[in-house]
């Protein structure tokens, strides 16, 4: 049941791609804020030239965006292709290498036989050679402890996936796509942070706890099972609230609804087609100008009721768990709700402001960073009830660790349940 | 002589003949309503290359309204009339790219007709990015590997001709992202735009009954329909759209 001890620069450079991560889900948000999203025409390509080379005296208007946040992906791309080839250690080398060498072929092949994908080939083939390079790295270091490889190869495909999916909104002209690229964003993120999370000194500490500070109250015991399942079920709220907002976002219409608290001066907006044809009649924009439709009007209002379930449902969290435990649930879901506060301020700003592309961008940022805060919390809750609780210390000790004497209180505690008052 | 004389007198009767088959129909298209108040277009006063393009304040052109509340930028077209395409000589209409807008950005084409887009913007702006967004599934598989096309500084003009009708096809820079113009492909010959006091001419009708439509982007996008009687001497048929 004990952890090795964690490698503080694994932990750092994981921490270093939660953080571009985040960056990228920032200039991704400008560049549907600034409906920049088809500046550049083509790709991997950009204008024809290779990505890398494209001259910065034509990124203008929309195109600085949409390049930067190219450019940037690469650079995540590269963070996790390193980041795999470390937490999988030595191990990881051969199917790094099989991998490497299949998309290098596959890009070969692609260059040599569709000559109209010979961008498509030369992309494969630059990735398929940075893997090919992290596989031939020598260090022989260790993996790291399980399950950190296996969320490391995750990553390591959900982001050329995810750099596909990129692509082809583009070249196939797919709404659809961006929608789902958005979201597979937000997954992507709350992975790198509970990588960064597993790895941390911290994460060690609750796996090799002290003995317990204070013994559970029987009483307890189902209070906290229901916080946990709360904060589960809060967590996949928040994923399908983001899935609105991405849904929302990539119909390339403005808001459909531009007031707040109200919605057209009522509780609920009439959708009728004379009413669509009304609102449509007095909407100026200058950039999302589609006409809107009663679809997305009613999707604004089902975005605005959940947000307020979301409000209530961790403004709930925090409070049990500030009153009835301490240690880092009460804590964390303290830290969560603030989150939740500041992205419902920000929501109301986003229309308020119609749709500002500094505040909406800053309200998917925030959505991405309440996600993964919940995702943190539940994995928490789950996998160390007890340090969760703070019914056992974290804190660094000299020394035997004390594992041994918990070990039948933390078999216990993994199963998601207290362990009885002892 | 008796040759000539009777050329003369054919080619005089012809003309004649074209004449009494051939009158226009005027009108005005009024808003009824009051309008939302246009915007500023923000995006192109901040952005560092295209601000510099203009002076004053630029805004949105949604509601054109003019004297006598005559609305500009309306649509106004026959419907129902049987017609050839335009032939590839009919004279193109001009769409240009200037100031990083769209100049005009409310067009009419006949289907077959050519409509060429420019791009007269200097060198200090790199490129537009011409996207089109055909509804008419025709005009949607003629071009859908030309949905985007990008066009550098003093490049060729973009050639476009749809041979489905359809209204307000959007076109749209993707490198600029508050430029619009909105292009509706008419099945005949007899159309026209509105000036910004709402007045249009449709020329060259034949004389009958037929139906005839206004239609703008924002007020009637659907369109208001009425019922024409064009005479040897021409006819004159008023709209009134309204906001509602």
């Amino acid at each position: 049941m004990t952890q090795p001890s964690p490698n503080r620069w694994l932990h750092r450079f994981a921490v270093l791609t939660a953080l571009a991560t985040l960056a990228l889900i920032g200039i991704g948000g400008l560049v549907t804020s600034h409906e920049a999203g088809m500046s550049v025409p083509d790709w991997p390509n950009s204008y024809g030239y290779n990505m890398f080379l494209f001259p910065p005296s034509k990124w203008v208007g929309g195109i600085l965006y949409e390049h930067t946040h190219r450019l940037w992906a690469s650079m995540v791309g590269l963070l996790v292709i390193a980041l795999t080839r470390w937490l999988g250690g030595r191990a990881s080398r051969k199917p790094l290498a099989i991998v490497g060498l299949v998309e290098v072929l596959a890009g070969l092949v692609i260059f040599a036989v569709l000559p109209h994908e010979k961008a498509t080939g030369g992309f494969l083939t630059g990735i398929g050679g940075m893997v090919l390079l992290a596989a031939l790295v020598w260090f022989r270091n260790e993996a790291a402890p399980s399950p950190l490889p296996q969320l490391g190869w995750l990553t390591f495909f959900i982001v050329q996936f995810q750099g596909l999916l990129g692509g082809l909104r583009v070249v196939l002209f797919k709404d659809q796509i961006g929608i789902f690229h958005a979201t597979l964003a937000q997954i992507f993120f709350v992975l790198t942070c509970l990588i960064a999370l597993m790895a941390s000194a911290w994460w060690s500490r609750m796996a090799n706890p002290q003995p317990a500070t204070r013994n559970p109250q029987p009483s307890l015991l189902p209070s906290f099972s229901t916080l946990q399942k709360i904060i589960f079920a809060t967590t996949a709220l928040i994923l399908f609230q983001l899935i609105l907002g991405a849904t929302m976002r990539h119909q390339h219409a403005g808001l459909s609804i531009r007031d707040f608290p109200l919605a057209y001066g009522k509780l609920w907006p009439a959708t009728d087609p004379a009413s669509i044809e009304h609102y449509n009649a007095h909407r100026i924009e200058t950039t999302d100008i589609n006409p809107i439709t009663a679809f997305q009007v009613q999707l604004q209002m089902v975005h605005r009721i959940v947000a307020v379930l979301i409000l209530i449902a961790v403004g709930w969290c925090a409070w049990k768990a500030w009153r009835k435990f301490s240690g880092p649930l009460a804590k964390i879901s303290v830290f969560w709700f603030g989150l939740i506060l500041c992205q419902a301020t920000l929501g109301a700003a986003t229309i308020l402001t119609n749709k500002a592309a500094d505040v909406a961008t800053a309200h998917v940022l925030v959505g991405a960073l309440s996600l993964a805060t919940g995702a943190a919390l539940s994995i928490i809750a789950l996998r160390f009830p007890q340090c969760a609780a703070g019914l056992v210390s974290t804190e660094p000790v000299s020394g035997t660790s004390n594992a041994a004497n918990l070990k039948g209180a933390m078999d216990v505690g993994s199963a998601g349940e207290m362990p009885a008052a002892r | 002589m008796k040759l000539s004389f009777a050329l003369l007198t054919a080619i005089g009767l012809s003309g004649f003949a074209q004449f009494t088959n051939a009158a226009d129909i005027t009108g005005t298209v009024t808003l009824s309503g009051t309008p939302p108040a246009e915007i500023e277009i923000k995006p192109l006063e901040n952005d560092p290359v295209c601000g510099k393009m203009h002076s004053g304040k630029v805004t949105t052109e949604f509601y054109v309204v003019g004297a006598n509340k005559g609305l500009g930028d309306a649509i106004v077209m026959l419907k129902g009339v049987k017609a050839a395409p335009a032939a590839a000589s009919a004279a193109p209409v001009v769409l240009d790219q200037k100031g990083c807008l769209y100049v005009p950005q409310i067009v009419a084409i006949q289907t077959g007709q050519k409509l060429v887009v420019k791009n007269s913007d200097p060198s200090t702006v790199p490129m537009h990015n011409v996207h089109i967004n055909p509804k008419a599934g025709a005009n949607l598989s003629e071009y859908s590997t030309k949905i985007s096309q990008p066009q550098m500084s003093g490049a060729a003009d973009l050639d476009y001709t749809f041979s489905a009708p359809e209204n307000f096809m959007k076109f749209q820079c993707d490198v600029h992202p508050w430029m619009f113009a909105w292009v509706t492909v008419v099945d005949n010959p007899y159309f026209a735009v509105t000036d910004k006091d709402g007045k249009f001419t449709i020329k060259n009708v034949p004389p009958g009954k037929y139906k005839i439509v206004a239609l703008h982007r924002k007020a009637s996008p659907e369109g208001v329909e009425k019922d024409v009687d064009v005479k040897d001497s021409g006819a004159t048929a008023d709209f009134t759209l309204e906001i509602k």
